[in-house]
């Protein structure tokens, strides 16, 4: 088992870091919100992205992908992580293109991941129905025609929603809210009569929406992998989705740490750098180990995702890292807020958007208490 | 390659032929070997099996031959541990010896001093003790006051030591002693082995709050130690001292290891199921915020297993600075700490026994009792070895370079008692 970079690991971090640091800071952000920019994200920068393999980076090469794994799509959420550059990475090949790779049929995957690769299409993942996360928790209804299907309800907090052109629906065709059998996956055009999307301002002023879906009609062929049982394929993708949005976090964790050490070395009050206080000593210390800890969880499960078939625990390490990551997101920022005093607290330094991107991230597919408690049921107890 | 292999099916045949089945069982703490002059097998088996691994140099493998050692490359004892594992084998001798004071001696003593003490380490014929702390320089150290003052050839050691960890029950001891009394305090340090047999010498060992007495008060009254007994230069004991601290944490990060999942036959090692078992659930911890306890501390136990892995594969490649042994120390004790917390937890007032009244053990279990021992030991761990804060102060200067205090406000080190309790400690923190 390996928990270090090898080389080619190492040189795609480097030009992710520099990418992003270049041509995606937080600037990049702070320029869409003040905008309010139609889109919520800058299709330039994404389009430097797709150019650079970002959007095919898990996506297996028959299907126009490079095939780097999710250790790579891993660094390179790490460093959008720590600029909070908004783009459709999480939505579309995180969750999306992995969904429809592993319960799509030959056909569906042909049609679908190279649009994702090329960077042409934008596919969000509708599945929460509640304001706290719940992957069993699907009421909205799919009812079999002779042609297809006919949706009804509504779906909350559906990420990249406003921008996507094809929606995947995770819908209920048996059985009630809360079962894993009887769910079944859906594509859905976000152009089809009876789709309406309510975009809505999150604190992290990144993309989000909620959908209805009024007798939407959809052919057979829009069923992914099979009727009623489209559960383990969304928890597998679930899981991988914890791990890289993880990876994102970890980004995020390290470079407010970072940015709040270097406050401590510059920042002067009593005629020393506040640095060289020892209250403040001793909790950079601490969150300095915490996330020693995080680079290991984040590091180890995405050497085993890329394992394939031989990967071990992942549900388990999918749990670690989200609720190891989310609780520590916290901590970083609310510390690097509290030891930048006054200036951590204005709109103009760019402490706090990290702030508000942990606590959006903390409750994407997840919290630190629905984890730990995943995690103790899959350890037994 | 072949020669790897090679050397694995011997090893395997020798272990098959030479480690007694009783040697393939979980060790007992009353069966663990310290070796020394009146060393105590509980089990004959266990005499036999360190005598067989000391002929072959294997109760140290990667020492050198001409000291006793087993002259393995990293390979070839990364192959002998394997194999050992593979049969669960009991190491054959735990010492300070091996642990600390051997890699420093094979590092800066003479080869006449290699020669007097390494073969009697690997062959557990001396059992060695640490006098370092003393009991007005904890996390100051280097503010220890014993002296030893040259009288022709010897040194008259005159001072105490406290917290010598099995100190009544070792034969020799490697002491930090005060030998320039004008020197800045890091500057006057000598480090020097002798006998505690020796006339002048005696112990006391300090009861502690969990009843048990590993540590020991350890006087010294005109103790006369050839000159020959001081370890590198006069003087320049600070720099073995540090070497020495570092295998000490080392050491001690490792009880942070193996916690949660793993089973070394105590209560504490299997928390949710002893919570489970003394609430009579089945499927599932009843009490929420217990529950959720423990998963984070299994979270975070299973995360530092990984650090812990991770950190020797850097330490391979040479990355970085080697800071995470502070990291890993730290929280390995905070780990332990609240593993046996969370164990008071679990199993309620079966845990808080103190010792059993009865026959056979109906009112509290041995291993009952062992959880609140254990939880009091606990303690301990972020105390010894350098405090939990002294740490912190090493992570915060040495890693995250933050200002040193001391440094801006004008630290006048040289003797005793010049600097505050604080920053003195800082010294000694930045500087070991």
């Amino acid at each position: 088992m390996s928990l270090v970079l090898n080389e080619d690991q190492t040189m795609l971090q480097q030009s992710a870091r520099d990418f992003c640091r270049e041509q995606a800071p937080v600037a990049v952000l702070r320029h869409l919100r003040d905008s309010k920019h139609p889109d919520g994200y800058s299709a330039e920068v994404w389009q430097s992205m797709v150019e650079l393999g970002w959007a095919g980076m898990a996506i297996p090469e028959a299907y126009e992908g490079f095939g780097f794994g999710y250790s790579g799509l891993g660094l390179v959420l790490e460093e959008t992580g720590r600029t909070l550059v908004p783009t459709p990475l999480v939505s579309t090949v995180l969750l999306s293109a992995t969904l429809i790779n592993l319960a799509g049929n030959e056909e569906q995957k042909l049609e679908l991941l190279p649009g994702i690769a090329r960077g042409d299409s934008v596919v969000a993942l509708a599945l929460e129905e509640t304001a706290i996360h719940n992957p069993l928790h699907i009421e909205l209804k799919a009812v079999k025609t002779g042609s297809g299907y006919i949706l009804n309800g509504n779906k909350d907090f559906v990420l990249d929603a406003h921008v996507a052109d094809q929606f995947i629906v995770v819908a209920r065709t048996e059985g009630e809210s809360g079962h894993q059998h009887g769910i079944s996956l859906f594509t859905v055009d976000a152009a089809s009569q009876g789709v309406e999307v309510q975009r809505l301002n999150m604190v992290d002023s990144r993309n989000a929406g909620n959908i209805s879906l009024v007798d939407v009609e959809v052919p057979e062929e829009a069923l992914l992998g099979q009727e009623n049982k489209g559960w383990a394929a969304l928890s597998r993708t679930l899981d991988i989705g914890r791990i890289g949005l993880a990876a994102e976090m970890l980004g995020g964790v390290q470079e407010v740490f970072e940015r709040t050490v270097e406050y401590m070395k510059q920042r002067t009050q009593f005629g020393v750098p506040i640095g060289a206080f020892q209250a403040l000593q001793h909790r950079a210390a601490i969150m300095y180990s915490e996330i020693e800890l995080c680079k290991s969880l984040v590091l180890k499960a995405l050497y085993e995702l890329d394992r394939g078939e031989e990967a071990e625990d992942i549900p388990a390490l999918a749990s670690m890292c989200k609720a190891k990551l989310s609780e520590i997101y916290m901590l970083v920022t609310n510390e690097g807020v509290q030891m930048h005093g006054g200036i951590g607290m204005t709109d103009e330094f760019d402490i706090g958007f990290f702030l508000k991107r942990a606590r959006v991230a903390q409750q994407t597919l997840g919290d630190a208490a629905f984890h730990r408690d995943r995690y103790a049921s899959l350890r037994g107890f | 390659m072949h020669d790897l292999e090679a050397f694995r099916a011997e090893t395997r045949a020798w272990l098959e032929d030479n480690c007694p089945a009783s040697m393939r069982t979980p060790m007992p703490e009353d069966e663990v070997v310290w070796g020394g002059r009146n060393a105590v097998f509980r089990n004959p088996d266990s005499k036999l099996w360190l005598e067989r691994m000391a002929d072959k140099g294997w109760t140290t493998p990667t020492w050198p031959q001409e000291y006793g050692g087993g002259g393995l490359d990293k390979a070839h004892s990364l192959v002998l541990a394997e194999e050992m594992q593979r049969i669960a084998a009991r190491p054959p001798l735990v010492s300070f010896g091996i642990s600390m004071l051997g890699p420093v001696l094979l590092e800066m003593a003479t080869h006449e001093q290699k020669l007097e003490h390494i073969p009697k380490i690997v062959r557990g014929e001396i059992r060695w003790c640490q006098g370092y702390s003393e009991p007005g320089a904890g996390s100051d150290l280097a503010g220890l006051g014993t002296k030893a003052i040259l009288q022709g050839d010897d040194y008259i050691i005159n001072g105490s030591k406290i917290w010598t960890s099995y100190a009544d029950q070792a034969d020799w001891i490697f002491c930090l002693v005060r030998t320039d009394f004008e020197a800045p305090k890091h500057s006057g340090i000598s480090f020097i082995l002798f006998d505690m047999a020796s006339s002048g010498v005696s112990t006391k060992p300090i009861k502690l709050i969990s009843g048990n007495s590993v540590f020991c008060e350890t006087f010294f009254d005109d103790v006369r130690v050839p000159v020959s007994n001081l370890v590198g230069r006069l003087n320049d004991g600070w720099t073995i001292a540090k070497r020495l601290l570092q295998h000490e944490r080392t050491m001690i990060s490792g009880f942070g290891l193996s916690s949660g999942r793993n089973n070394r036959g105590g209560l504490a090692d299997s928390l949710a199921e002893t919570a489970m078992l003394y609430r009579g659930d089945v499927v599932e911890l009843s009490d929420p915020v217990l529950r959720d306890q423990i998963a984070q501390f299994r979270i975070d136990s299973e995360a530092f297993t990984l650090t812990s892995q991770r950190s020797a594969q850097e330490a391979k490649q040479s990355k970085g600075p080697n800071a995470t042994s502070s990291v890993l120390k730290n929280y390995g004790c905070e780990l332990n700490k609240r593993r046996y917390e969370l164990a008071l937890q679990a199993a309620g007032t079966q845990a808080l026994g103190w010792e059993s009244l009865t026959e056979d053990d109906s009112d509290f279990s041995q291993q009952e009792l062992a959880v609140a021992r254990q939880w009091l030991r606990s303690k301990g761990n972020s105390i010894e070895g350098g405090t939990y804060e002294v740490q912190l102060n090493v992570i915060a200067k040495r890693v995250l370079g933050l200002p040193d205090m001391t440094a801006m406000v004008g630290n006048t080190a040289g003797k005793q008692g010049a600097t505050g309790q604080n920053s003195a400690a800082e010294k000694t923190a930045t500087e070991s």
